[in-house]
C-alpha cells in the first residue's frame, strides 16, 4: 500500500539529510585541522544525493551516492612557528568554508523537518483509514 | 465477483487508492528536494480518476513465487495504470532540480485533507448501508 511506502521514502530522505548534517559537523569540527591521520590537511567532505526507486509504484527515495572530498585549493596561512610550516613559513589549512557549511546545515535541518512532517501526516492518515466503518 | 455493495463503494475506494498513490508521489518530491537533476512529478488527479473508473478490471501484475522470478521493474511512469506527469518548474534551480517546496507542501496538505474526506465519505456510505439493512 502506497501510504506505508511513504515511511520508506521519508525515512530515506531523513537518513540522507542526517548524513549530510554529519558531513557538516565533521567539516566544522575540523576547520583548523592542519593534519589528519594520513599526515595531510583535512579536506571538506560533501555528500552527493541520488534518487532511487522505492516500492512497486512511482515512489522515489533518496540515497547518498558518494561522499566526495572538496577539491578546491587549501588555505595557505602564514605561521612560521608552526611545526607544519613549509620552507616559506606557510601552513596548508583545510579548505572548509564555514559559511558554506552553515548554509548546508540549515538546509539539511529544514529538509529533515519537512520529511518528519510528511511522515507524521501519513501516519495520521493511516490511523484515520483504520477507522473506516466505525 | 461484483456485488451491489462493491459497486456502491467502488468510486470512493478508487479515489482513496489514487489519493494514497498521489501522496506517495508528493512525498517522493519532498524527500528529493535536494537531489541534483531530480524532476518533480505529479498526476492529473481528475483525469487519472476518470481513467481508473473506466477500467473495468484492475491491471494484473506478475506474482513472484520463486527466487528466480523477475519482478516487474518500477519504471515510475505510471500510477495505477495512469500516466505520471512532470511538474512545470516555476523557479528551476541551477542543479537541475525542479522541486518547489511551497508547491509540494501545499499540494501535500491539500491531498491529505482530501484523503481524509474520502475516508469520511466511505464511512458515511457504510453507515447509510447499515441503516438500510438494519432499519
Amino acid at each position: 500500500m502506497s501510504l506505508f511506502n511513504i515511511f520508506n521514502i521519508s525515512g530515506s530522505g531523513m537518513t540522507a539529510q542526517a548524513q549530510r548534517l554529519n558531513a557538516v559537523a565533521s567539516n566544522l569540527a575540523n576547520v583548523d585541522s592542519a593534519t589528519g591521520p594520513d599526515g595531510k590537511p583535512y579536506r571538506a567532505k560533501q555528500v552527493v544525493f541520488e534518487a532511487t526507486p522505492m516500492g512497486a509504484q512511482a515512489g522515489v527515495g533518496v540515497k547518498v551516492a558518494a561522499v566526495v572530498e572538496d577539491s578546491s585549493p587549501l588555505k595557505m596561512q602564514y605561521d612560521p612557528n608552526n611545526p607544519m610550516a613549509n620552507a616559506q613559513g606557510y601552513v596548508a589549512m583545510p579548505n572548509v568554508n564555514p559559511v558554506d557549511e552553515m548554509v548546508n546545515m540549515i538546509s539539511a535541518s529544514r529538509s529533515y523537518q519537512n520529511n518528519v512532517e510528511v511522515l507524521n501526516t501519513s501516519k495520521s492518515l493511516l490511523v484515520k483509514t483504520l477507522s473506516i466503518g466505525q | 465477483m461484483s456485488s451491489r455493495i462493491d459497486d456502491a463503494l467502488r468510486f470512493n475506494q478508487n479515489a482513496l487508492n489514487l489519493r494514497a498513490a498521489r501522496q506517495e508521489l508528493l512525498a517522493s518530491n519532498i524527500a528529493n528536494a535536494d537531489t541534483p537533476n531530480f524532476k518533480a512529478k505529479d498526476i492529473d488527479f481528475a483525469s487519472a480518476l476518470k481513467g481508473v473508473m473506466a477500467e473495468s478490471a484492475p491491471k494484473l501484475g506478475l506474482n513472484t513465487t520463486a527466487p528466480a522470478h523477475m519482478e516487474l521493474p518500477n519504471d515510475g511512469k505510471t500510477v495505477m495504470g495512469q500516466p505520471v506527469l512532470y511538474r512545470k518548474p516555476l523557479q528551476p534551480s541551477a542543479d537541475g532540480n525542479t522541486v518547489d517546496m511551497d508547491v509540494e507542501r501545499a499540494q501535500f496538505a491539500d491531498n491529505a485533507l482530501r484523503y481524509e474526506a474520502s475516508v469520511k465519505f466511505i464511512s458515511e456510505d457504510i453507515k447509510a448501508m447499515l441503516a438500510a439493512i438494519q432499519g
